[in-house]
């Protein structure tokens, strides 16, 4: 199977079981027409008639080189990954949400979290709670080393102190479980100050810092309990945090909605504020709400993204630095094919731990009726719903079976199918075409940078 | 090549004999919370 199109100029086929990512000539272009995997050697006839505007000598030419690809397993690559199913099966659980505060001090309209509580009440996660969920990490991740937390809310510098107890309880046990704790913290950053700035730069491998771009789009669904946006306090907070934190990994992590359809100016404006690290993600939302993404307004997004993708082009070749999350492809060291058949791995080999101890599949599934897969206390996890979870994949979703990017989504967002699809291997179809269109942004950007090099 | 500049040589089925080690990132643990993009993790291989 291949994927074939043309953006910004360039002319791309994507190898889709090989991975292979090729730049063709537009002659070339058109001859991937005749092209299959059991392409004779020679050009056929009706080849020349098509392309009757080039010599013979060049249709063969380009043939040619079409035919090496193919003998060469960089063109119609045979889907022969049923082969691996096997390796596709329940596995330790390596990584964890930590819901460390159900409140928020903020009141985002668009909050999957129900605005801090999951729907569940206000509740802040008690230190015993965050070292049993420790313990069960490091009983339960087999010979897996590296293990994440992720310190997430609702608004975890509401209990910071715990945040702090964890991440000391955690690293106390590493030598003796030969393990290696990386702990991310999401934030708003209404609470920052020095010193919160200082641990999280020295014990957080990765920060989230919590903004959606211009002061009026951020200002208009980030408002605190009182109806005031928080852009003017949060910004120069921000900006002291990533200063400080010397080239560790970050990001700026926001939200757009129907309201801005226009969200390339909020990268660009998160750019000019000095951040280099950047993600704006589509908004998930009941489709009955206002500002949620409908089908309708793919097209736009779509046009948006490709001009995202050229200003990004223009700032990397400035010889300047930006990364968007979502364009991040690495074409030579990415994740190899078993991670990508795996899927996320949600309720597998990562669950989400509430401030009561109960786990859920991730963070998304908190609150859902349906999705306990088990308690702390219990210690441990609803092995049914652990093996559906793991056979969450695509193998087993029916739409992506023969789709061209499910070695890169990987299935999507279990979470999303199953609130508004209706289940776990069901389609939720906007955000199947964004992920088709950014990969196709995140492949030209690629190219575009290598016609530089 | 005259007409094609391919611009990888990795090929995703070499990944697959060896690869389940478990030991990258989960996707979700980066930044996306909401998005699944599996792809954009790194091999820690």
């Amino acid at each position: 199977m291949i994927h074939k199109f043309s953006l910004n100029h360039y002319n791309i086929v994507l190898d889709v079981c090989s991975g292979a990512v090729h730049v063709l000539d537009d002659l070339s272009f058109r001859l991937v027409d005749f092209t299959s995997a059991q392409m004779p050697a020679r050009c056929p006839e009706e080849a020349y008639a098509a392309l009757s505007d080039y010599s013979r000598d060049e249709v063969s030419e380009a043939y040619g080189e079409l035919y090496t690809l193919v003998q060469d397993g960089l063109l119609h690559t045979e889907d022969d990954y049923d082969q691996f199913i096997g390796k596709i099966a329940p596995a330790p659980v390596k990584a964890m949400c930590l819901h460390i505060a159900h409140d928020c001090n903020l009141r985002c309209d668009y909050c999957f979290a129900a605005k801090g509580d999951f729907g569940h009440g206000r509740k802040l996660m008690p230190l015993e709670v965050g070292k049993k969920a420790i313990d069960f990490l490091l009983n339960n991740s087999g010979n897996r080393r590296n293990l994440e937390v992720d310190f997430f809310g609702g608004e975890p510098l509401m209990n910071f102190d715990v945040v702090k107890q964890i991440v000391e309880y955690a690293r106390s046990k590493e030598a003796e479980y030969q393990k290696k704790f990386r702990f991310t913290v999401t934030t708003n950053g209404l609470l920052l100050d020095d010193d919160i700035m200082d641990y999280i730069n020295r014990e957080m491998d990765n920060v989230v810092l919590s903004i959606d771009g211009r002061k009026e789009i951020n200002d208009s669904l980030r408002v605190t309990p009182n109806g005031k946006g928080c852009y003017d306090i949060i910004v120069p907070k921000f900006q002291e945090l990533v200063r400080r934190r010397n080239g560790q990994q970050y990001y700026v992590r926001g939200t757009f909605t129907r309201k801005n359809l226009d969200f390339s100016k909020d990268v660009l404006h998160l750019y000019e504020l000095g951040f280099d690290q950047i993600s704006i993600e589509p908004v998930v939302s009941d489709p009955n709400v206002p500002y949620s993404l409908k089908l309708e307004d793919v097209p736009a997004v779509a046009q948006e993204y490709e001009r995202l993708a050229k200003e990004i082009i223009k700032i990397r070749k400035s010889g300047k630095s930006i990364n968007f999350f979502h364009f991040m492809l690495d074409l030579d060291q990415g994740p190899c094919a078993i991670k990508r058949l795996r899927g996320c791995s949600c309720g597998n080999e990562y669950v989400a731990v509430t401030p009561e101890g109960d786990i859920y599949p991730c963070h998304q599934f908190v609150g859902i009726d349906g999705f306990k897969m088990g308690t702390l206390d219990e210690g441990v996890i609803d092995p049914a719903m652990k093996q559906a979870f793991s056979k969450a994949n695509v193998f087993n979703k029916p739409h992506c079976r023969n789709c061209w990017a499910r070695f890169y989504c990987s299935g999507g967002c279990n979470a999303n199918s199953q609130q508004y699809a209706g289940g776990i291997l069901q389609q939720h179809e906007v955000s199947c075409e964004l992920e088709r269109k950014r990969l196709e942004c995140a492949i030209m950007l690629k190219a575009a940078l290598a016609d530089q090099e | 090549m005259k007409h094609i500049k391919t611009l990888n040589k990795v090929n995703l089925k070499q990944t697959a004999a060896k690869g389940g080690c478990s030991e990258c990132q989960t996707s979700c643990q980066s930044a996306c919370k909401t998005s699944c993009t599996v792809a954009n993790q790194k091999c820690e291989k």
